[in-house]
């Protein structure tokens, strides 16, 4: 007896010529079942790449602004009348052991508007505040226009405006004056936005002096901005409603207004589930497609399967023919997919001023959802090609 | 009506272990239904030495496809034995069917069988695939094949750029690129006017001349008479086997005017 026959293994570059064979005679049909994955697949990079930038958007705000920051205002008594801030609270925040800025601001019983000719009740929804002058630096903040107030013009008619205000004002440029009370007051400064405290932004800002002095202001302040060490924040919270407010700390409310930005961030990604799932839907489409090519290719090429048969392929080596086949089909739809998605990602995210972020497990994903579609779409196809009998290459 | 008695037994000259032998193709009192009630061979018997230019000649439903399913491994017998360079077709796998195909068969067909889109020499080179060549060593062997069927200055046609005949050269040059010891071919002329299909009998004559088994099956009474030894088939049963396999064929009539 001659030899034991023993089938050649085919290398996984023949694997993947044979399996590409099939798919470079038939462009159109590549393209068309392709394009059911890669809808799939871009759907689902770009909803996760677009939450992914919008949080990466809001971490990187909270960053710059930072979460050390705690505001102190005064709450409800116990009958529900509103409370007051002792006058000294600033100077009580400022000798806890890790607080390093605190700034008040008080609410003034006036109105600002651009003339005295504008009735008093349209005002325009801003209010006007005292606010001590480090303010801007509890905030972090900066003017765009003009300077902040100082030791001497907190003593003046000087006023400086939030972003919101001045736009609503119509006030563009310094020197101008409002009508605040029943006085004129000079604009000296106008600010930059205050994402961690937005009530600045629509706020008309004079120094504690000059409001208690012409505008009777009674010297409490209403909320009370601190900053501390990062790590300390939670030990400050603790400690913020006793100090200042010994006698009654049960009315104090005490706030972070990173908290409002952080849990933004964490809900960015909520809403993206259905929309997942959306593209889950189209990928799954997109699979069934791919089977339906295969199946029919199996048909159409039944010759070619006998002839290979006919040269001494294996049942299983037909069958890693066409599953190779349709594992590259999909492989073609995943890579276009994931382009396609990281595209709409980065062109959506440039045109919302966001940074892109393509998260790569999310492109891991990509490629093993696409494998296993690819494996489940060609498996039957390729089993149906495999119990084909070597005799139909024969058949005329 | 009784069918012709074949009286003289196929397999000549004795059992295979005499020193005729080894034969490359040995059938056996081979039989084979279908769906357990159509016989498409009752009883075979039939031997091919090594180097023999043989024809496998009948009408078609005669049993030739059949034979040619046995001897091409392609199908089992569901009687009798059936072996092919020395191995018992009854004793293998799918699997050890499949590497002896690929190793001791090469196939001719009548609709060509080509790649389209695919060069002349890629379509002989991937006849060597499945018999473990590497990529560099199958084009180099396709080149020397695809030489010796006269199409060496043909190597990136593509069949739709090719006539018939050459078409079909391409596929003798696939079925002999691995030197097998046994070439089918299937109506081989089937799909080729006379002139082309006298291209392709040159082709197999010189291949015959260099030592190569040839079992032509065809209908083609013209062919068989052309081929040194004939096997006729009828109703599943050899009812005529002449000439000797070793000789050289016949002049080549049809087509000679080129």
């Amino acid at each position: 007896m001659t030899r034991r026959l023993v089938p050649a293994r085919l290398g996984p570059a023949d694997v993947l010529r044979v399996g590409a064979a099939g798919l470079r005679t038939r462009p159109t049909r590549v393209f068309l079942s392709a394009l059911g994955i890669a809808i799939g697949i871009a759907t689902m990079i770009a909803v996760i790449g677009i939450s992914s930038s919008s949080r990466e958007q809001l971490l990187r705000q909270l960053d710059r602004l930072g979460t050390n920051m705690l505001t102190v205002s005064a709450g409800h008594t116990l009958f529900g009348d509103t409370s007051q801030l002792p006058t000294g609270a600033v100077a009580m925040v400022k000798r806890i052991g890790p607080v390093s800025t605190a700034a008040a601001t008080g609410t003034v019983d006036a109105t600002v508007r651009r003339t005295n000719l504008i009735p008093k009740a349209v005002t325009g929804g801003i209010a006007v505040q005292a606010a001590t002058t480090d303010l801007l630096t509890a905030l972090e903040g900066s003017v765009t226009k003009g300077t902040w107030l100082n030791a001497a013009t907190e003593r003046q008619p000087a006023v400086v405006l939030g972003s919101v205000a001045a736009k609503r004002l119509g006030v563009d440029r310094t020197g101008v004056r409002v009508w605040i009370g029943n006085r004129w007051f000079t604009v000296i400064g106008v600010l930059g936005p205050m994402p961690l405290a937005p009530e600045i932004e629509r706020s008309a800002l004079v120094g504690f002096p000059v409001a208690a002095e012409r505008l009777g202001f009674d010297g409490h302040p209403t909320t009370i901005y601190e900053r501390s060490a990062e790590e300390s924040v939670e030990a400050v919270r603790s400690v913020l409603p006793r100090t200042v407010n010994p006698e009654n700390p049960e009315e104090v409310e005490v706030s972070r207004p990173s908290d409002a930005l952080a849990a933004r961030a964490a809900a960015a990604g909520a809403f993206t589930n259905l929309l997942l799932g959306l593209g889950g839907v189209a990928l799954l489409v997109g699979g069934v497609g791919v089977a339906n090519t295969m199946v029919i290719s199996v048909l159409e090429r039944r010759k070619e399967i006998g002839l290979r048969r006919s040269l001494g392929a294996t049942r299983g080596q037909v069958r890693i023919q066409f599953l190779t086949e349709s594992l590259l089909l999909s492989a073609l739809g995943g890579v276009a997919g994931s382009v396609l998605g990281a595209l709409a990602t980065v062109g959506y995210a440039l045109s919302q001023g966001w940074p892109p972020v393509v998260p790569p497990w999310a492109i891991a994903g990509a490629v093993g959802a696409t494998l296993v579609v690819g494996t489940v779409a060609g498996l039957y196809p390729a089993m149906r090609a495999a119990r084909l009998s070597p005799t139909v290459a024969l058949a005329t | 009506m009784s069918g012709r008695i074949d009286e003289r037994p196929a397999l000549r000259d004795g059992s295979p272990d005499t020193p005729d032998g080894p034969y490359v193709v040995e059938l056996r009192d081979v039989t084979k239904m279908y769906g357990g009630r159509v016989q498409a061979l009752r009883g075979v018997n039939l031997a091919i030495g090594a180097g023999e230019l043989v024809a496998i000649v009948g009408p078609s439903g005669s049993g030739k496809s059949t034979m040619l399913h046995m001897i091409g491994t392609l199908d089992r017998p569901s009687g009798g034995t059936v072996r092919i360079a020395g191995h018992d077709v009854a004793g293998l796998s799918d699997r050890e069917l499949s590497a002896l195909r690929a190793r001791h068969l090469g196939f001719v067909f009548q609709k060509f069988h080509l790649s389209p889109g695919t060069s002349a020499l890629d379509n002989v080179a991937d006849g060597l695939l499945y018999a473990g060549v590497p990529l560099r060593v199958r084009r180099e062997r396709a080149a020397a094949a695809l030489e010796r069927v006269g199409l060496g200055h043909r190597l990136g046609h593509r069949p739709e750029q090719m006539s018939g005949g050459e078409q079909q050269r391409v596929a003798v040059a696939r079925a002999v690129a691995g030197d097998p010891p046994l070439l089918l071919a299937d109506e081989p002329t089937g799909n080729l006017d006379s002139a082309a299909g006298a291209e392709v009998l040159r082709v197999l004559r010189d291949l015959h001349a260099a030592g190569t088994t040839i079992a032509v099956i065809t209908h083609d009474m013209e062919i068989a008479e052309w081929c040194p030894r004939r096997v006729r088939v009828r109703d599943g049963r050899i009812v005529n086997d002449e000439g000797s396999g070793h000789r050289p064929p016949a002049e080549i009539t049809i087509g000679a005017r080129e």
